[in-house]
């Protein structure tokens, strides 16, 4: 196992880049799913000040 | 074959037929990715030059060729905006931008980390690493240029004719390796002859390109589903949603 984590003396170079390609993908998830939470927040505040 | 194309112009159709995609490409991106990098970093052999360095190839080369397909969807999807006036091909334009660019950056990013132990250097102005930093340069540029137009439509075709200029850069990183003579290693899959490369290590980068084209369309789906809900909001078929959720 722990030769594994070691990567035959790459651990840095082999986890930083898995590391780095797994924070920028779950990014490009998380942004939309907020974006969508705020637009559809928004049009429901218009339309209940339209109905108002 | 138009009817369809016709179709799929019309924002609503598109916001509920990837709503239905939506789901099964983010399973498919999630399965592929994770048993690509168990094979990837656990099944695999080590390579008998580069060691365990090479594994890197499995988040490297998968997203170096994202980051030229993805600029090849903006620069067609620019054009038919351009010449057909079709709202959804400028959605898709402006919303692959970000994509390509993470898909780039990662790329470099990656490679840079990868050349450090092989080559000795985490960079080198060679022709595949300075035109793949130009594509980066033309993600971005196609951003700013949109950010700065106030006008929608002006803003879509401006950065159209940006992406349709850049389209000249994607042959020449594509064959750097061969016109040049670079650090970067030639290639290994997309050869002529059969792939120079052993079947347990070959099946993981597909199985991880598959991943990132997955990806690409869930992340696609999402941010081309919330710009149409912005554009769109004062159609009726929004409000009606918006009210029943």
């Amino acid at each position: 196992m722990s030769e594994f984590f070691h990567m035959g003396g790459y651990a840095f170079f082999v986890w930083t880049s898995y590391g780095i390609a797994l924070v920028v993908l779950l990014a490009n998830i998380i942004l939309p799913m907020q974006r969508k939470k705020e637009i559809l927040k928004n049009l429901k505040r218009r339309l209940r000040r339209e109905q108002a | 074959m138009w009817l369809w194309f016709h179709k799929l112009g019309s924002p609503k159709y598109f916001y509920d037929l990837s709503g239905k995609f939506l789901p099964w490409f983010g399973w498919l991106t999630l399965i592929l990715m994770l048993v690509g990098t168990y094979w990837g970093l656990v099944l695999a052999p080590a390579d008998y030059q580069q060691g365990d360095s090479y594994r890197i190839i499995y988040v490297h080369v998968p997203a170096a060729w994202m980051s030229l397909f993805v600029y090849m969807v903006m620069a067609t999807a620019g054009a038919v905006g351009l010449i057909w006036k079709m709202k959804m091909a400028d959605v898709v334009a402006s919303c692959s931008a970000p994509l390509g660019a993470a898909f780039t950056f990662l790329a470099l990013i990656t490679g840079s980390l990868w050349g450090k132990p092989m080559w000795g250097t985490y960079w080198v102005w060679d022709a595949r690493l300075t035109s793949e930093l130009i594509l980066l340069f033309l993600y971005l540029g196609f951003m700013g240029l949109e950010a700065a137009i106030d006008d929608k439509r002006t803003a879509a075709n401006a950065c159209a004719v940006l992406a349709l200029v850049g389209v000249v850069n994607i042959p020449i990183i594509h064959y750097s390796v061969e016109w040049w003579n670079t650090l970067h290693q030639g290639s290994t899959v997309a050869r002529m002859d059969k792939p120079a490369m052993d079947t347990n290590m070959l099946i993981p980068l597909l199985l991880m390109w598959l991943g990132f084209m997955f990806y690409y369309g869930t992340t696609l789906f999402m941010r081309a589903r919330n710009e149409v809900l912005h554009r769109e909001r004062d159609t009726t078929w929004v409000k009606d949603m918006v009210t029943e959720s």
